[in-house]
Order: structure tokens, then sequence, then C-alpha cells
């Protein structure tokens, strides 16, 4: 039989706020255990929660952006379970009526028509602290509760089961990593789980209507792991029900050692949330004048920009994908494009030179040494032939190292190439004067050969030479 | 006239004329807890140490000029309000050992005040209970029986006002706990409108319902803390920001034709032949003083018991899930594992009342029981709620007995939780409703036991039962009677 996978994504966004959720103090990552708390989220006795408005702000961001409605009075709710990472023993969340509500996002495949994904809501919660383990920290024995991360915000992104493959689902998740890093509100790290993402999977006989029974794959922290457990899931139940088995509802653990899942706990074992309003905190009315600020002073979102790049400048859906990955690259892009450059030749450099110097150096396209004004002016030397393409590259070494113009640079290192026939055919006769066995056997039909002579020429003239003309001269020298 | 024997308007004349010191005054108040505090039982903590300190910088502030009407004033507070390096236990053994790294904000204020802190006092485990029986710490005694309960669970409270072991006592009223204690005391007892005063500090049994209140020996005083500890609180959401009038001034108003209600269903055939007497008595007095009296009717208090251990319940088995042994608190000895961790410290560290009320809110909130439950009960709160609104409609203020009856024999209900749950039955709708009552000395039993009237007032409507009660204790003398400590 052939079977239809149906896959529904929750993500957790960490957001990018100063301060806790529901009490005042930092979120900053790595600080020595503890020492980011109070009374509040330590969960102390007579200690009450008072929302952070940042962290309301942010939400009706990540709702407006992702095409959802926003509730006018939405409600927090406790989610009661004991955990000794959880301090009040419930974690204060969003139940019935959450913040955001019926949103979607696009999501294009390459070669495909573009397919909208569901979101059903949005929620805002507070994240849980972490145990430590004398095995993996400096304790000595037992285990620790580190509470700096409790009360950290987070919203929670809950799509509708509406992907049915794992290149859909990482295409969606990308999506959304995209927003959320783009409007500032969390800043992507997945290592450091500030973007984290569970997966229900099911898959049901093709032509079916009826959902086969999911299973929700827990620490799926990366995008490859995404499609790794997305991908092994789909098939252990495909191979479960062939065999004649039946798929449980449970939770499953992803173990990105062995790329496989493992059941958690089944559904008699699932806790029994007991979620209820919780009375410490009013109903959040949010009205329509927040909203409507809030929408203003959103930026252009990555798919406005992305589309614009198609149309306006003509460049490919996958350069555009690429140069709006992030906000930074894209402005660095439409920086060079400001200061007049092409698109497509700048796309094909910050794409190519930059990216990979990047990722070389650790370094952020916000550090970038090569400003987007200096990238233009080196790519307009390449335009009028003061350069060519290979020498750009050591001009482009340089302006990295040194941050000087590029003109200066070519005048400096004397890297202006060489147009001048007469001084080219000077070189090349040389060349073929030297070679003279290569250009016997060339002439007898071994057409290959002539890579070797462009290759001899630029060298001897230091890759100055116009790489246009060595061809032109050289093929009329050879052949004629 | 003994120093333990004023109140706080008397003392603070007195220590603005240097009469007293605040010092001699702490002096004697511990004196007073030392002698009668063995028949008493009020206190769980008491503080001779920070009482003297307090005082000796309360006098430096008198001599300085720089004194308020509570500077000096020798306070106790219920064991449920966090004060910083003072041991805090809520009356449970799993908080045997919990000294606070802060303080709440309703203590803060008065600190800020300088009053002075003779003790934490004892009371019902978590605050639930109506006879301070459920404290891990002993039973508090009624002042004027020993044999009998103070009322609960701010039964410490009551009793060491009546008792003269503090000039006044700060107590919680989550379903009568203020109210019902001042009624079997004899002092006056205010529950302030939900959102009035900060619960920021003071340890959740019912959050939606939980309201900080004082208990004095007359009106006067309790307008006095009322002002003290009322106002917007950036740490408590739900405190709420309404200008806090000036109590004290507003008390000499009069009453006359102030319309007061008397709603049927308090009324009832089974009320106590005292309280009733006592009752009619008010009425004649208040009629006497002017005011008119219109018959009314709350349609849903039948169903307010059942819907307060349905909602109070729900929200205490939550907030008491942070009493786990992990971070502070009781932690049993040894256990294998997590679970039993849990499960042992918690067995061990909570009373039989509390584990009951755990058990019924974690029931009542379970998936295929809350709408029935939970659900179900917030939807007759709004109608309980709505009873309120409609009767106010006729009337100012409204006039009710405070109990079904005077204060109960120690061990007399503890084996039937209902008949226990049943002493709120006139209490416990007004924080269901969320508005203001208090009780105020009315009379006593033929057993020589003090009888309270409870005055109810509309949302943010203190002034107008602190006006209606000042009246009342102008035209009579229940407030002057001293409990005779045996």
């Amino acid at each position: 039989m052939k079977y239809q996978p149906v896959i529904g994504l929750e993500v957790h966004v960490q957001l990018k706020t100063d301060s806790k959720i529901f009490c005042g103090c930092s979120t900053q990552f790595g600080a020595e255990p503890n020492s980011q708390t109070c009374p509040v989220c330590l969960g102390l006795p007579g200690a009450l929660p008072v929302l952070n408005k940042k962290v309301v702000e942010f939400a009706i961001k990540a709702g407006l952006s992702t095409n959802c409605s926003i509730t006018p009075r939405s409600i927090f709710a406790r989610k009661n379970y004991f955990y000794p990472d959880l301090p009040k023993g419930y974690q204060i969340s969003q139940f019935e009526d959450p913040i955001c509500q019926h949103g979607w996002l696009d999501i294009t495949l390459e070669g495909q028509e573009s397919k909208r994904i569901g979101i059903t809501r949005i929620h805002m919660e507070e994240d849980a602290g972490k145990l430590v383990h004398a095995d993996v920290s400096a304790l000595e024995d037992g285990s620790g509760v580190d509470l700096n991360r409790a009360c950290t915000p987070l919203l929670e992104v809950v799509s509708e089961p509406d992907l049915r493959t794992s290149d859909e689902a990482v295409s969606y998740l990308k999506q959304l990593h995209r927003i959320v890093t783009w409007l500032g509100i969390c800043d992507g790290n997945m290592e450091e789980g500030s973007f984290r993402c569970d997966a229900n999977v099911s898959v049901m006989p093709v032509g079916s209507e009826t959902l086969g029974t999911r299973a929700e794959i827990k620490n799926v922290n990366s995008f490859k792991f995404v499609r790794q457990a997305i991908e092994y899931e789909i098939q252990r139940q495909i191979d479960l029900i062939d065999d004649g088995g039946t798929v449980v509802q449970e939770t499953r653990l992803f173990d990105p050692n062995s790329g496989t899942t493992r059941s958690m706990r089944s559904k008699e074992e699932a806790h029994d949330y007991r979620y209820f309003p919780d009375p410490d905190l009013v109903p959040l009315v949010i009205g329509d004048e927040w909203v409507e600020r809030v929408r203003r002073e959103l930026p252009e979102l990555p798919e406005q920009r992305q589309q614009r790049f198609i149309n306006l400048l003509g460049l490919p859906l996958y350069d555009a994908g690429v140069l709006t990955a992030s906000r930074a690259l894209a402005d660095y892009f439409e920086a060079a494009i400001a200061a007049g450059g092409t698109a497509k030749a700048l796309g094909n450099w910050i794409m190519g030179e930059i990216t990979r110097t990047l990722n070389d150096t650790g370094t952020t396209i916000e550090m970038c040494p090569v400003t987007p004004v200096r990238l233009a002016e080196m790519l307009k030397l390449i335009d009028n032939g003061t350069i060519s393409g290979k020498i750009a590259k050591t001009v482009f070494d340089e302006m990295w190292k040194s941050g000087k113009k590029p003109l200066l640079i070519v005048e400096e290192q004397g890297l202006v190439q060489v147009s001048d026939i007469g001084a080219i055919e000077a070189v090349i006769d040389e060349v073929l004067t030297r070679e003279s066995g290569q250009v016997a056997e060339y002439r007898s039909g071994k057409d290959k050969l002539f890579g070797f002579f462009v290759g001899q020429v630029m060298k001897a003239s230091k890759g100055k030479a116009n790489p246009a003309l060595v061809n032109e001269l050289l093929l009329s020298k050879l052949n004629g | 006239m003994d120093i333990f024997d004023l109140t706080i308007h008397e003392l603070h004349d007195e220590l603005m004329h240097r009469r007293i010191s605040s010092v001699e005054a702490a002096r004697a108040m511990l004196e007073r807890i030392k002698a009668v505090e063995p028949q008493v039982g009020s206190f769980i903590t008491v503080t001779p140490e920070r009482a003297l300190a307090d005082a000796a910088a309360a006098d430096l502030r008198i001599g300085a000029g720089d004194a308020g009407v509570l500077t000096g004033i020798p306070l106790a507070f219920k064991d449920i309000f966090l004060t910083e390096g003072i041991r805090t236990t809520c009356g449970s053994r799993i908080l045997n050992n919990f000294i606070p790294p802060y303080s709440a904000t309703c203590y803060e204020k008065l600190k800020e005040q300088g009053v002075v802190l003779l003790g934490k006092l004892n009371q019902d485990e978590f605050a639930m209970g109506s006879s301070n029986e459920s404290s891990a710490f002993g039973v508090t005694r009624n002042p004027w029986d020993t044999t009998r309960i103070p009322g609960g669970s701010s039964g410490g409270s009551a009793a060491a006002v009546a008792a003269r072991q503090a000039t006044a006592a700060l107590g919680t009223d989550t379903g009568g706990s203020i109210r019902q204690p001042a009624s079997h005391c004899g002092c006056v007892g205010l529950k302030p409108t939900y959102g009035r005063v900060s619960r920021y500090g003071v340890i959740a049994y019912a959050s939606s319902l939980d309201q900080v209140g004082p208990l004095t020996r007359d009106v006067t005083d309790c307008a006095i803390m009322l002002g003290a500890i009322a106002g917007h609180d950036p740490g408590d959401s739900t405190s709420v920001n309404v200008p806090v009038p000036n109590y004290r001034a507003a008390l000499a108003g009069g009453v006359k034709g102030l319309r007061i209600g008397l709603p049927k269903e308090y009324f009832i055939s089974g009320l106590d032949p005292d309280v009733q007497k006592s009752m009619d008595a008010a009425i004649e007095t208040y009629r006497r003083l002017g005011a008119e009296f219109v018959d009314i009717s709350l349609p849903h208090t039948d169903y307010a018991v059942a819907t307060y251990y349905l909602i109070a319940t729900a929200e205490a088995s939550s907030n008491l899930a942070r009493y786990d042994g992990v971070r502070f608190g009781h932690r049993t000895e040894a256990a294998p594992g997590l679970l039993d961790m849990y499960t042992r410290s918690r067995s061990e560290g909570f009373g039989a009342e509390v584990k009951r009320r755990i058990m019924l809110g974690t029931y009542a909130l379970s998936s295929g029981y809350y709408d029935a439950y939970y659900v179900k009960a917030q939807k007759v709160r709004t109608l309980i709620m709505q009873d309120f609104t409609a009767a106010f409609e006729a009337v100012d203020v409204m006039l009710t007995p405070v109990a079904p009856t005077p204060a109960f024999k120690i061990g007399e209900k503890v084996n039937d939780p209902l008949q226990m749950y049943l002493s709120d039955i006139f209490t416990i709708p007004v924080n269901l409703a969320g508005t203001c009552a208090m009780s105020i000395p009315a009379g006593f039993s033929a057993h020589g036991l003090p009888v309270g009237l409870q005055l109810i007032g509309k949302p943010f409507g203190e002034e107008s039962i602190l006006q209606t009660a000042y009246a009342f204790e102008q035209a009579t003398e229940w407030h002057l009677r001293k409990a005779v400590i045996l």
C-alpha cells in the first residue's frame, strides 16, 4: 500500500528580551548557575508574576508576520506537573485564547507551486530551568538545578498538520526561523536551544481522509535532524503497519547519534496537565491601537523582500532566497545595489566569495570588513575592464585584510588589467616560441592544449592580461 | 490602664506626648505575650530582639518628629506573611525551617511606617480551616473561653488582639478567615475588596480569593491599618490602581438615611438564637440611628460553599505544588528516587486538611471533570457576583451575621469537615463576589462568647462599611469588653 505522511510542527522560539517574561531578571545565556534569579523565577512562596510588555509586543510581531489574528483578550493558564527544573510545579503558558490564532505561511520548494501551511496558534509561555548532572559539569556528585533559564520568554508556534514531506517541514521551519530572526525577536541559535522543534508525524493510506495515529517527536534541534527524524519516523510507521502492527499515540525522543526515534512515554503515561486560567494574571487585553502600532513598526518581511528581488531585480528564486536568508544579508545586498552594483554580479559575489570568507573566518555579515560600497566599487573595476575577475579575487582578499579602497589596492599593487593588444601579443609570441613542441601538437589536432596556452600567457602576464583578449589573440595566432 | 490595653490611636497619643516610649510599649507587649501565651497559643514565633530594635528605631523617629500614626505601634502578623530573615511557616511542617529572603509588600509598607514586629501568629495550615486546629504548631485557644476555638484561619491574629498580646494584627481572608475569627474573638476584622491590598509576599492559598486585612480592637484602628496597607503594587498584577481614600477621616459620617440590606438567605432558621438576638438588637440600634432597612435576596447563596470548595481547592492544588522538597522547606530524609522524594516530602510535610484540599482541587481540575466542576463553579461564581451587583442597586451596605454560631468547642468539628466548612456560609459569598466586608463586635452569647456582625460593602466601598461600623461602635459598648483569660 502507498502511504501519505502527515506532519505538524510545534516550534519553541526563545524571545530576545533583556528580561524574563514574569520578572526583571536578565535572560543572558551562560551566566553562573542561579545567579540570574529572584523570588518570582525561583518560585518562592508569595511571589507573583508580572507580565513583561516587551514579550507581548514580540508575540504580536510574530503573529502579524505569520498572518495570524491577534486575540483581543487572551488568557494565561497554568500547566501543572512536577519536575525539579519547574520551580512552581506549574508552567505559566496559554491554553484557551492564546495571543495569536489562525495564521499561515507560504512555502515554495524548488520547481513547485507555493503551498500554504496553516498556523493554528502562537502562544506565550515561560521556559523551565535546567538540570545539571555531575558527570558533565563541575558538580561533585548528584544533580543540581540551574534556574537562570526559568521564566525566560518563549513563543510556541503550532502549525496545522498541513505538511506532507520532510522537505516541506524543513522549508516551513526555515521560513519561520527566517521570520523570527528577521524581526529581531529571536537570535535563532538552535545549538543553544533558542529555536527548537517538536514534530507530530503520522501516516495514512493515500486517498484516505482519516488521519493516522500520530507520534510526537521531541528534541529535534537542527534542520538536518528535523529531516532525519521525520524520515525515520515515517518509515518506522509504514514498516510497522505493513508488518501488521498499529501505531500507538506516544511521545518519542529523537537520538541525533543514531538518527532514530525511541519511545519516551505512551498516551497512558501522558501527563494530565490540569490547565486552568492563572488567577495571578489578569486577562491580557490588546486593543486595535496597539496592534496597529506594532504593524506600522514592522520591517519589510523576508517573503516580501524576496519577491521584490525576483520581480524588480530579476534574480532567480534560489538567489533571492539565499540573499534574504537574514535581514542583515539582504540589507548588505541592497546597500551594494544602491552603491551602483548590478544585481546578478553582486549576488554572485555575496553568495560566493563573501559567504565563503565569512564562514571561514567565523564573521557575521554585520561585521564584514568589506563594506557594500567597497564591493560595488570593486565590481565597477571589473565592469570597466580595470581588473579581471581573477585579479578581483586578489583585490577582495586585500580589501578584507586592510579595508582599503579597491582602486587604491589596484594602483598600489599594479594590478591594472593589460588590454593593450601589442603587449599581449608580445607575451603570446614569447610563450608560443618557448612551447614550440606543444604548438606543433596543437596544430596537429590536439585542441585540448588551448587551455594550456591560455594558462601560460596569464601566468606570464602575472594574471593581469585581459582574459577575453588573450583568448581572441591566441586563437588567431595558433590557427592563423 | 495597662499599655497592652491601648488601641493604636490611644497608644499613638501616648507616644506623641512622650508619656510612653515605644520601647516601653514593646516590653509591655512582650511581657503580656509571655504571661498569657501558655493559655492562648497565638504565636508561632515571638521576635523579642527584633521588637526591641524596631521600637528603639521608632523612638528615634518620634524624637526626630518624623512619626506617623503607626510609628512605634507593636503589631503581630499571621505567619502567612513573608518577613525577610524571620521564619515564616504558614502553619505548616513543610515550611518549618523556611527563612524567607524577602518580605511581603504589606509588611514592607507597615515597616516603613515604623511599626514594631512582635512576632508571627498561629493559623490554620496554609490558611485552610475555620478553627486554627489544622496548624502544625498546636491549637490556638479562644481568649474568652480557652476550651473553644478562636476561629480560623487567622485565629492567632484574632486571639492575639483579643488577649491583648498585640495592639493590632494582620490576617488574610479567603472565605472568612479574618471575619469569622474576629467575630469569635470579639475584635474588628476587615476583608478588603479583592485587589485593594497587594498579595505579593503573602503565601497563596486560593489566589483569586485571598485578600489581606487588619484585625484590630476598634473601627478607628481598622481604618488606620487599612489606609497603611491599601494601594496598587506593581508586583501584584491583580492589585487595582484605585486611589486610597482617607478612611479615618470618613468614619464620622453617620448612618442617617443609609439603606441597609438584609439578605433573607442569611437569616435562616438554623441560626443560633444568641446570634439571632444580637442581629435583632443591631438592627434596632441602626434604626434608632436613622438607617433604613431593605429586605433583599442573594438567590445563589446556597451554592456558595460548594462553589468555594471547588475554586479554592483547585487553585490551592496548583499553588501548593511548589512545596516539593527541591529548593526550600521540608525534604524527606532519604528517598530512593525523584518520585519518592516528592511523595514522601509532601506526605510528611502537609497535614490532613491540606492534603484533603489538594486532592479535592486536583480532582476538580482533572481532564474529564474540569468542565463539570471547575468551569461550572466559575459560572456559579459569576451568578453570585451578579447577585451582589443587583442587590447593591437598592442598598448601600448589607448587614448579616458573620457565623451561624459563636465559637465552638475545640475538637467539636475536627472529624466532620463538612460541618466545619459550613461555619463559613455567610462569609464565603463575599470572597466569591470579590467585594469588601467586615466583622464588628455586636453582642455576647448566654455563655459570654462574642458575637460578630457582618457589614458587606460595594466593591471599593470600604469607607462606607467603616463609617457604618463606626456609628454602631459609637452607639454600643461591645468593643470595650475585655476577655478574662483563665
